[in-house]
């Protein structure tokens, strides 16, 4: 008896550092934001507002099919064919559409092109309005409060905290989207692309360069 | 601040879920998007700038569910409080599953 005691004992201090949480937590937890969305979601589906089974579907475009690889499509076509450019200048909405990317929320979409002389930025100064069709989702810098705030009023000083520092006499139009208008800035095609297919020039515009807040990858070569 | 280019789209399932419920909603024609911005903007200029977006998504879609009459207040606290029952009674790692009484 004493015996087995003994042994208990000891197996109880030598398990002590990774059992301590067991006693009083047997059962299931949630965070309670996790607690607010079943609760929402279990009451919508019941009462037929909601199908589950697409919001898996929703869940999935957004993760793996939305994204910015297909603004890259749109800006490198943008880049090689003029005629289109023409198309997205008068009516970027239908223009983005030829490619199959259609904005879910039924926002118009403008481009904004970047020239030698002008930078142009894109904010949401009122929540996060964002090109979702063409960008994905947005990254969690443009949803914060300090770039909603501080890309209308210092733009310059935000851009060269992101590492994009621009020569004084470039100017920076900045665009504030709305649940109804959504901007993608076109940047401006680099040096040493001439030639390249679109699949190459796609390559090198960056999810950022169409937010304005950073510029398509530029091989260093072009640099020298 | 400073730009990452890596960063996953949802950091947990519930942002996931909450960002699908607004799409989902929004597509069947609950509310319009103008709506729907709307609350999101109003709740987000209402924080004191501590709360994480997907909270703050999460917040405004609670309340534009009350205001189109999704829901009421009464139901939503109801099936919280079942949701949290069948929590407690629920060994870890096991499904949670509503144990109330439910249309089939």
């Amino acid at each position: 008896m004493s015996d087995s005691k003994q042994h208990s004992k000891h197996h109880e201090n030598g398990d002590h550092d990774h059992d301590h949480s067991h006693a009083h937590t047997d059962h299931s937890h949630w965070s309670d934001m996790h607690l607010k969305v079943k609760t929402l979601e279990s009451l919508l589906v019941e009462k037929g507002y909601i199908d589950p089974a697409a919001l898996d579907v929703i869940v999935e475009t957004y993760e793996t099919k939305v994204g910015p690889r297909n603004g890259a499509a749109v800006v490198a076509r943008a880049w090689n064919d003029d005629a289109y450019l023409r198309r997205l200048r008068e009516n970027a909405t239908e223009a983005i559409a030829e490619l199959g990317f259609s904005g879910r929320q039924g926002e118009h979409m403008k481009i904004v092109e970047n020239t030698a002389d002008t930078h142009n930025m894109v904010v949401c100064t009122l929540c996060s309005c964002y090109p979702w069709s063409v960008l994905g989702l947005p990254p969690v810098w443009y949803k914060s409060a300090p770039y909603r705030s501080r890309a209308v009023m210092e733009p310059r000083v935000v851009l060269s905290e992101f590492g994009l520092e621009l020569p004084e006499e470039v100017r920076i139009t900045v665009w504030d989207s709305t649940a109804e208008m959504r901007y993608l800035v076109i940047p401006q095609r680099p040096d040493g692309t001439q030639g390249w297919s679109e699949e190459a020039l796609a390559e090198i515009v960056t999810r950022d360069s169409m937010i304005g807040t950073g510029l398509p990858l530029v091989r260093m070569e072009s640099k020298a | 601040m400073t730009l990452d280019a890596n960063e996953p789209v949802f950091n947990q399932p519930w942002e996931a879920q909450a960002f699908a419920l607004v799409i989902g909603l929004y597509e069947k024609g609950a509310f319009t998007w103008n709506e729907w911005a709307d609350v999101l903007s109003k709740t987000i200029h209402s924080d004191n700038g501590n709360a994480a977006y997907y909270e703050l998504w999460l917040v405004a879609l609670e309340t534009i569910v009350l205001k189109k009459s999704l829901a009421n207040e009464i139901e939503i606290l109801e099936r919280k409080s079942d949701w949290q029952k069948a929590l407690l009674a629920t060994p870890h790692g096991e499904p949670i599953e509503l144990k109330t009484a439910r249309k089939s």
